[in-house]
């Protein structure tokens, strides 16, 4: 009876309504958390899982070995590699695709990799104008790696004693 | 028979072994694995490994399973904390000099080492020193080396001892310093050599071809049959995105065990080779230009229609399928001609009405290795038929009287009781048919006035004093100029002596292309045809008008007629169903049709000991190449043949099936009295193809071709 009572009280007095208008009004007084992206950007952890690349040695040797396992590893089947002898004779991929469509940006490839050459840096703001550029051929994927090789390093060396 | 049971107990499960086998075998066999890298069942044991150490209830120390021959009452525990200590132990060793560069290995992910390593090997190595390496030796084109990940199992030596007969690798120095090499630098190039590649239980043999092209896993395995030699090994291709990336042997004990020959396992390359054929092409007015399916087959077919039936003939290669050879016969039925031929290089088809329905080898394929005495006549086994080589060499070895009987010698790794050479084989022949006493009245010309010398005498006693005896007639004596003679004076020979008559033909169908009536004077099942055609011989020296080649090189696969090409080229209309191009097929042809390899087209063989093999095609096609059976029964639809209208090959096979009935090889029964052959029995040692050189796959494999074989065959090197 007496639930049923304050139940009329709370319908004609509109009382869920002040209450969240209540939260609203105190939210309008607080500091504002919006940042003013792109001038301002939310701190990124040096784990964060962006756009890949290949990374090369220090002597410009590129470390991917072609072993294939994170093709392997990929659960979205994003990548695609083949592999033949170089003219050295040592082991390299003669192709290596990754489709940006089906990535998922897990990060197994990363850790699949037994010599540390495909990375996912930190890089998140890219993005296509023409159907084909999701594919990141193995020229575009060093070419990332060239261009960022500081911050994979330095990512690198900031994650090295969680490992 | 109770003398011969052991009982004993592994892992508390009684069971029953047989006396003298080792523990390994009955562990096996009732599914409780030993992790072994140097044993082998098809090997002898050598118990270098100590990977498969076990515990055996009052043995002092754990034993080597593969090594330890079962006993009465003995108790064998496999997974005890003594045994799994013992192999932990074991694999922590070999592990200390091999090297960890699985990334990029292409044993990687099939690696009897990586894989044991997971179950026995420790998370980290407690090894710190220096790790060994070796150098790596080429061991020529088809087998590469990565030594340093060798663990010395030795079962690549004692492939070369005991299945090659003929080590090419052995093991140098000792302790530390020990390792696989061959004995002077040289190519590892016997013909079923490159079965070490998947002997090798780690990475330090491979398939060099195949070398960092692809990984285990991420292939699809499926299965096909051999398309080179008359016995039909049973392969696996490995496809990658259909494409063919490497052949690997399926085991099939009655027919080649768990070996395949090299060209077998290397020919795939010739599939993605430049020469392929990858769309029709037309040659109008003395250019070549492309065109489609459609107008090509239009065209084909129009040319068939118009051409009266006794002026067209079909030449067809061994290698066809019997869908293909069926459908073909078919067809040449339908436009109205008896010519049509696959005995490419059968010099002598005088006696061709005596044939058998089709030419078997008298037994199946693994009974070879059970024969008392065997001869082979005109034969360089070792070419034509690797796995019949190897089967012989297994008889020798068992005891069996194995005897040539050739123009040329030929080097054999085993006892070879007796050799006769030099001489044309109706000479050799005579003799002994003469020492074994024939009375047949067909050789009684060729045979007056010989005298067989010892030699001849032996072999004639060991075939007569033999429980089973066999007589094999190999494609040197099948395509002797006086083969009548030839095949007349063995068949004399084993029914003086009571052996049986066998033969070793070219190709791996032409038992499903005798069957399928691909012969001018046979139809179906070995039944005489309405009319009797041309043979191929007399095919190109008469005026037809036009020639359908199917998988036919006129130049590289007709030995038989010198100037094939040149009167091929003479001819109004030649159609090309082939999958390569080649100068003489441009020379000769007016019309190329694409068709598939054996990878890309589904159909059956029939081996030379009648066993009917069916594959599926394993990889896409290459261009716009199609199955042959497709492209002939598309011919058949715009020639207004009756019934050709098959869905799949297993229709064909069926109908052919039906027709066909049941039929048995059949016997050959030397027919009227030959005459001494004049001048046809020569010593021809030409005859005899090259090891690769025998049919358009294997003359189109990169790697095959770069062996000293088929260098030395072609002159150089």
């Amino acid at each position: 009876m007496m639930s049923r009572l304050v139940s009329y009280i709370k319908t004609f007095t509109l009382w869920e309504l002040l209450k969240g208008l209540a939260v609203t009004q105190r939210q309008f007084f607080k500091k504002s958390l919006t940042l003013e992206y792109p001038d301002e950007k939310t701190p990124q952890s040096h784990r964060f899982r962006g756009l890949h690349a290949l990374r090369r040695y220090p002597n410009g040797e590129e470390r991917c070995i072609a072993c294939k396992l994170c093709e392997a590893v990929c659960p979205a089947l994003a990548i695609t590699i083949e592999s033949d002898a170089r003219e050295d004779g040592s082991r390299r991929t003669t192709r290596y695709d990754i489709d940006l469509f089906k990535c998922i940006y897990c990060g197994f490839c990363e850790e699949a990799c037994p010599v540390d050459a495909i990375v996912e840096t930190r890089i998140h703001e890219y993005h296509m104008e023409n159907a084909g550029e999701n594919i990141m051929t193995k020229d575009k994927l060093l070419a990332v790696g060239d261009k960022f090789d500081a911050m994979i390093s330095a990512d690198k060396a900031a994650d090295a004693k969680y490992r | 028979m109770s003398d011969d049971i052991v009982n004993i107990e592994v892992n508390g499960k009684p069971v029953e072994a047989r006396k003298g086998q080792m523990v390994i075998e009955v562990t096996d066999g009732i599914g409780a694995y030993v992790p072994r890298f140097c044993y082998h069942e098809k090997l002898s044991v050598a118990a270098n490994c100590r990977m498969c150490l076990v515990d055996i209830e009052g043995a002092p120390k754990p034993i080597p399973a593969c090594a330890q021959p079962v006993n009465e009452g003995m108790k064998v525990f496999t997974k005890s904390p003594r045994a799994i200590a013992a192999q932990k132990a074991t694999m922590e060793f070999l592990l200390i000099n091999h090297p960890l560069d699985c990334p990029i290995c292409d044993q990687g992910g099939e690696c009897e080492l990586q894989d044991l390593a997971m179950g026995y090997g420790r998370d980290v190595s407690r090894y710190n020193d220096r790790k060994r390496v070796v150098k790596d030796e080429d061991i020529g084109p088809l087998v590469s080396t990565d030594m340093t990940r060798c663990i010395h199992c030795t079962r690549c030596v004692r492939f070369g001892e005991e299945i090659q007969g003929y080590p090419q690798l052995g093991t140098m120095g000792r302790g530390e310093n020990v390792k696989i090499s061959t004995f002077v630098e040289q190519n590892v190039d016997h013909e079923l050599s490159a079965n070490i590649i998947d002997l090798c239980p780690v990475g330090a043999l491979n398939n060099k071809p195949y070398r960092f092209s692809a990984r285990a896993w991420e292939m699809e395995q499926r299965a096909t049959i051999s398309p080179h030699d008359c016995v039909g090994s049973n392969l696996y291709a490995h496809v990658l995105r259909g494409t063919v990336k490497r052949i690997v042997p399926r085991d099939n004990e009655t027919i080649n065990e768990a070996w395949i020959s090299d060209r077998d396992r290397f020919s795939y390359e010739a599939i993605y080779s430049a020469d392929r054929l990858t769309t029709p092409r037309l040659k109008d007015g003395g250019e070549w230009r492309d065109i489609e399916w459609s107008d090509a087959l239009a065209h084909a077919a129009e040319v068939f229609t118009a051409t009266d039936g006794d002026k067209l003939g079909f030449i067809a290669s061994p290698a066809a399928t019997v869908e293909d050879s069926y459908l073909l016969s078919q067809l040449a039925k339908h436009l109205g001609t008896a010519n049509i031929d696959h005995r490419l290089n059968r010099r002598d088809i005088s006696d061709q009405d005596i044939d058998p329905v089709f030419e078997a080898l008298g037994c199946d394929v693994d009974e070879i290795e059970q024969q008392d005495a065997v001869l082979v006549v005109g034969s360089n086994v070792r070419n034509e038929a690797p796995i019949i080589a190897h089967r012989l060499r297994k008889a020798a070895i068992n005891g069996a009287k194995v005897s040539f009987a050739n123009s040329k010698e030929y080097e054999y790794f085993f006892d070879v009781a007796d050799y006769v050479s030099g001489a044309g084989l109706v000479e050799l022949l005579a003799g002994i048919a003469v020492a074994a006493g024939t009375k047949s009245d067909a050789v009684s010309d060729i045979c007056s006035g010989i005298t067989p010398d010892d030699a001849q005498q032996r072999i004639a006693a060991s075939l007569k004093d033999s429980g089973d005896a066999l007589i094999l007639l190999g494609a040197i004596a099948g395509s002797h100029a006086a083969y009548s003679a030839v095949r007349a004076l063995a068949s004399a020979i084993a029914d003086a002596t009571g052996a049986k008559l066998g033969f070793i033909t070219n190709g791996p169908n032409t038992a499903g292309a005798q069957l399928a009536g691909v012969l001018p004077h046979r139809d179906i099942g070995g039944k005489s045809g309405d009319k009797v055609g041309q043979g191929i011989a007399a095919m190109l020296d008469s005026d037809l008008d036009a020639v359908v080649l199917v998988n036919v090189e006129p130049d590289a696969d007709i030995h038989a007629i010198p100037d094939a090409t040149q009167k091929l080229a003479n001819k109004k209309f030649v159609v090309a169903l082939t999958p390569f191009v080649s100068d003489a097929l441009l020379e000769v042809a007016d019309l190329l049709l694409p068709i598939g390899t054996f990878a890309e087209t589904s159909g059956t063989y029939v081996n030379v000991a009648g066993t009917w093999q069916s594959f599926n095609g394993v990889a896409n096609p290459v261009g716009e190449s199609r199955p042959c059976w497709k492209v002939l029964r598309v011919l058949g639809n715009l020639t207004d043949a009756e019934g050709f209208d098959y869905v799949t090959s297993e229709d064909i096979l069926a109908e052919f099936k039906s027709v066909l009935g049941d039929v048995e090889a059949g016997s050959y029964k030397p027919g009227s009295r030959l005459a001494r052959p004049n001048g046809e029995d020569a010593p021809a040692d030409e005859i005899d193809t090259p090891l690769y050189s025998g049919d358009g796959l294997v003359r189109r494999a990169t790697a095959l071709q770069q062996t000293l074989v088929a260098k030395r065959a072609a002159g150089d090197g």
